[in-house]
């Protein structure tokens, strides 16, 4: 290599951090009308824009037993007709003011979001009223999104990827837990919902006393609770049951299941078991101690995989907060020929996190990029409103962003240690891999000590 | 809205954009360098990306690793990403940390050379080849991010060959190959650098300075070949591709007026009313009426040279033939030539791209990319000030014009994706062209 011109100077040194400016979440206001329906407000007037959450307790987790997706069809089908408006008529009259809205479910809360100029929003605001209110599932639509959700059923079988989450997933949970289908449903219990279904899990659980409105952006909290009122104040209902707070399903055991697609050049490869609900009280040191093991771009798994083995484009790990316990997961697609060495590498750094504790530079890479990222998280209105949101969902304090900072540089390696001790289990490691059995051969069983169960990609089953 | 800009320009030809705004205490730093894909050398393809991945292997007082480590560990995010005709480096920080950014950009743009080993090399190498298998190998219709350039662009023209490379061009780099497009394109006179977020004005030029003013002016890079093309395709193309998928996929491609001009503009607005939201022609006609598609939506590439494309994206539900999608899609075209829009068309387009634009620039780091975009194509970064406007310019007739003089058949180009069980049945007699399954 031939040294360029710009070589000849010295670079200038590594210079120190200036002094941190103060920062605070955004300060915001909770209400609560007549009716029950809550309100949280927080003020950011950087830009005329406003984002709305309406969070209901209408999740995939209170469904019928057998009715796996109703709560992701009832969700979609509020924006396709309301009030006298068909589908059609009412995406026009958002899109006509630049409003973009977009209802979806999740395990445990179904959401209808909305973003808007400010000056649009009592428009925008009173059309989600309507399909909140009066959502119209006309049955024409709801075939049509029966439909689009076999469909996508359909597409997911082919991608890797989401065959090797659902399959994990299966692998993970007791077969009777809800968390071990798809959140959307599976195709046996997609094609059962009519609207008739649609519509009794809509009057079970829309109520305005398991509905929360967050605001987030250019208005004042005087102007959301009018707005509130005026729109949302004559909704009169019923108060629904709660949702069951934890889903306890430990299996015990290690499990290696190669799903099988032939000449797949990558295996995808998944590893994990149930994890913990997200009212967990070691929350901070289990947060910290992911982010060593596989949370950050500099974790031990992806520098690992990635940055020494070449492995792969990246492997990551997490815990999937929920209410109800979600499961703990390394993902990563690798090469099909080194299959085996990549899995054998998770496995000796979810045991070498258990085994001694961090070191006091990875510590400090951990919290003081988790402390440090904290406001760049909240830079939109978006932003603000999903965490807002968060403090519903999981019944967080109000102090809760205020005190995040100090609590995540509250943490210890020995605090992390526990965690890993108390929170990892290699003796109950699922492992599912997409690939080719070809090329993977016995490599999983050899670095598991047991037997490779080979399953078809097409069993709908996981055959637990 | 509106955003405050300074520009300058330090002796050795790099450019610097301030746009201050201290709503929050962090820091957007963002990097373009003029260079892409586009500028690969024959028997070099990926090569403007595998290099982007060499910028994070450390450079001379950066241990491998260390890029990564040093932002994270100050509370920051980063990233890089590879165009056609572009690359860039963007990290947001807590503002007290701006100066480590400038230093680690800085240090990179200036002395890399020493950090580049053959080990690293090789590593790079399986972890982009590993991309690419992820990205597209291993995924249905993952092919379409390299087809489509293909299909659209002339083969000798710089946009149409793979951004990602092919497996054997990625295995021929060398370090030698490093040190030399390093030289020529990743100087300060071929940069573009933005810093927006919360910092003093005065404070940011000295830092600057003091990183990247004893950096050299580069000795200038080889131009670009003609890229100008002529304003249609010429005749109708196609390409069936047989693949792991399980639901036919139509790309239909246009070739489009580059990103900037006054016709851009109106293409964008047309490939709105076609495919944006659920307020489309293309979902109210293929998804919602005629339940042929389960997915509908339009893009352009946005490329400011030779010529852009606009694409229209629409994956099938079962039991809907690629003819039949083919020609849902093609008469949704034709209808628009021949009855044009409405002015109420065009407003719901603009409308919307204008809320769209709002609520990107948010992100400190998304206005530092615009401010680098627009200064890096046009030498000009207020023009992301007037972006808003140029939208709200366009009329239906042009519009109507943009349709007629660019969506005809003419300046069509398919790219079909098809189940492989589909492609060995005779029912489609033009499947000969395609692929062997």
């Amino acid at each position: 290599m031939s040294a360029t011109p710009s070589a000849t100077i010295a670079p200038a040194p590594r210079p120190e951090p200036a002094t941190p400016r103060e920062y605070h979440f955004p300060r915001f206001e909770r209400r609560t009308l007549a009716n029950g329906l809550r309100l949280v407000v927080a003020p950011v007037s950087k830009l005329p824009i406003v984002t709305v959450l309406a969070v209901v307790e209408a999740g995939a987790t209170v469904e019928p037993a057998g009715k796996g997706g109703v709560a992701a069809l009832t969700a979609s089908l509020l924006l396709e007709g309301a009030a006298g408006l068909d589908g059609a008529a009412l995406a026009d009259r958002f899109e006509r003011i630049g409003a973009s809205v977009d209802a979806h479910a999740d395990w445990d809360v179904a959401a209808v979001s909305l973003t808007a100029l400010s000056g649009q929003l009592p428009e925008a605001l009173s059309l989600v009223r309507d399909l909140l209110r009066s959502p119209a599932f006309l049955e024409r639509e709801v075939d049509r999104l029966r439909e689009e959700r076999l469909a996508q059923i359909l597409q997911e079988r082919a991608e890797p990827g989401s065959l090797a989450d659902d399959q994990f997933a299966r692998a993970v949970f007791e077969s009777s837990a809800r968390y071990a289908r798809p959140q959307g449903g599976d195709a046996a219990s997609v094609r059962g919902i009519t609207r008739d279904d649609v519509l009794q899990f809509y009057t079970e659980r829309f109520q305005p006393s398991a509905t929360t409105l967050v605001f987030a952006g250019d208005l004042s909290p005087e102007l959301a609770a009018q707005l509130a009122q005026e729109l949302f104040g004559d909704w009169s209902g019923t108060v629904p049951r709660r949702a069951p707070d934890g889903i306890d399903a430990v299996r015990d055991g290690r499990l290696v299941r190669l799903v099988a697609k032939s000449d797949a050049p990558q295996s995808e490869v998944r590893v994990g078991h149930v994890g913990l609900p997200r009212s967990s009280a070691d929350y901070f040191d289990v947060t910290v101690m992911n982010a060593v093991l596989g949370g950050l771009f500099s974790s031990r798994i992806n520098l690992n995989l990635r940055e020494a083995h070449g492995y792969t484009y990246g492997a990551h790990s997490g815990f999937d907060w929920r209410r109800g316990a979600g499961p703990f997961e390394v993902s990563t697609a690798v090469k099909s020929e080194v299959t085996g060495a990549a899995v054998k590498e998770i496995l000796g750094e979810i045991e070498a996190i258990r085994s001694a504790p961090i070191s006091e530079s990875e510590l400090t890479l951990a919290t003081s990029y988790l402390d440090g990222v904290f406001p760049i998280r909240y830079e939109t209105t978006a932003a603000i409103a999903a965490a807002l949101a968060n403090l519903v969902i999981h019944e967080l304090p109000d102090s809760y962003y205020d005190d995040y900072r100090a609590r995540v540089r509250a943490v210890t390696p020995d605090g992390v240690l526990r965690a890993a001790q108390r929170h990892l289990h290699p003796d109950r490691l699922r492992i599912v891999v997409v690939g080719d059995p070809a090329v993977v051969g016995d490599s999983l069983s050899e670095v598991a000590g047991l037997p490779t169960e080979t399953v078809s990609a097409d069993a709908e089953e996981g055959c637990a | 809205m509106h955003i405050p800009i300074e520009t300058y320009r330090l002796p050795n030809g790099l450019t610097v954009i301030l746009s201050e705004d201290h709503t929050a205490p962090l820091v957007a730093v963002n990097l373009w360098y003029h260079v892409g894909s586009a500028n690969e050398r024959t028997g070099r393809t990926g090569f403007a990306h595998l290099f982007e991945h060499m910028l994070f292997q450390g450079s001379v007082d950066v241990a491998a690793n260390e890029h990564f480590e040093f932002v994270q560990r100050a509370g920051g995010t980063l990233n890089g990403s590879t165009w056609l005709d572009r690359t860039n480096y963007y990290e947001t920080v807590p503002s007290n940390q701006l100066e480590l950014a400038l230093w680690l950009e800085a240090n990179r743009m200036g002395w890399l050379l020493p950090a580049m080993t053959q080990q690293k090399l090789d590593t790079q190498r399986d972890v982009v080849q590993n991309e690419r298998r992820w990205s597209m190998d291993n995924q249905p219709y993952g092919t379409w991010w390299e087809k489509l350039p293909a299909l659209a662009f002339p083969s000798e023209h710089p946009f149409h060959h793979s951004l990602i490379g092919s497996m054997a061009d990625l295995d021929a780099a060398s370090l030698d190959d490093i040190a030399h497009f390093f030289a020529t394109y990743y100087t300060p006179d071929n940069a573009v650098l933005s810093i927006a977020g919360d910092f003093g004005p005065a404070e940011a030029r000295a830092m600057v300075e003091r990183h990247f003013g004893p950096i050299a002016r580069g000795a200038g890079k080889p131009p670009l070949p003609d890229m100008t093309l002529p304003r249609t395709f010429g005749a109708p193309m196609r390409e069936i591709v047989a693949d792991d998928v399980m639901l036919p996929r139509l790309f239909l491609a246009f070739r489009s007026p580059v990103f900037g001009t006054d016709e851009y503009y109106a293409a964008s607005v047309a490939g709105a009313i076609l495919g944006m939201k659920k307020g489309s022609r293309l979902y109210r006609a293929l998804v919602r009426d005629q339940q042929l598609a389960a997915e509908a939506q339009a893009f352009t590439y946005d490329l400011a040279k030779g010529a852009d494309i606009l694409v229209l994206d629409v994956t099938a539900r079962p039991g809907t033939t690629v003819e039949m999608l083919e020609g849902a899609v093609n008469a949704e075209v034709d209808r628009l030539i021949a009855g044009g829009v409405t002015e109420q068309e065009v407003s719901r387009a603009v409308t919307l791209i204008e809320t769209e634009l709002v609520a990107a620039l948010q992100s400190a780091g998304e206005r530092a990319d615009k401010l680098s975009l627009f200064a890096t194509y046009f030498g000009d970064p207020t023009l992301v000030n007037v972006q808003a406007d140029r939208y709200r310019a366009v009329t239906a007739r042009e519009v109507n014009a943009f349709a007629q003089s660019r969506l005809g058949p003419d300046n069509r180009a398919s790219l079909v994706y098809v189940p492989r069980e589909a492609a060995s049945q005779p029912v489609q007699d033009d499947l000969a062209m395609a692929e062997a399954p």
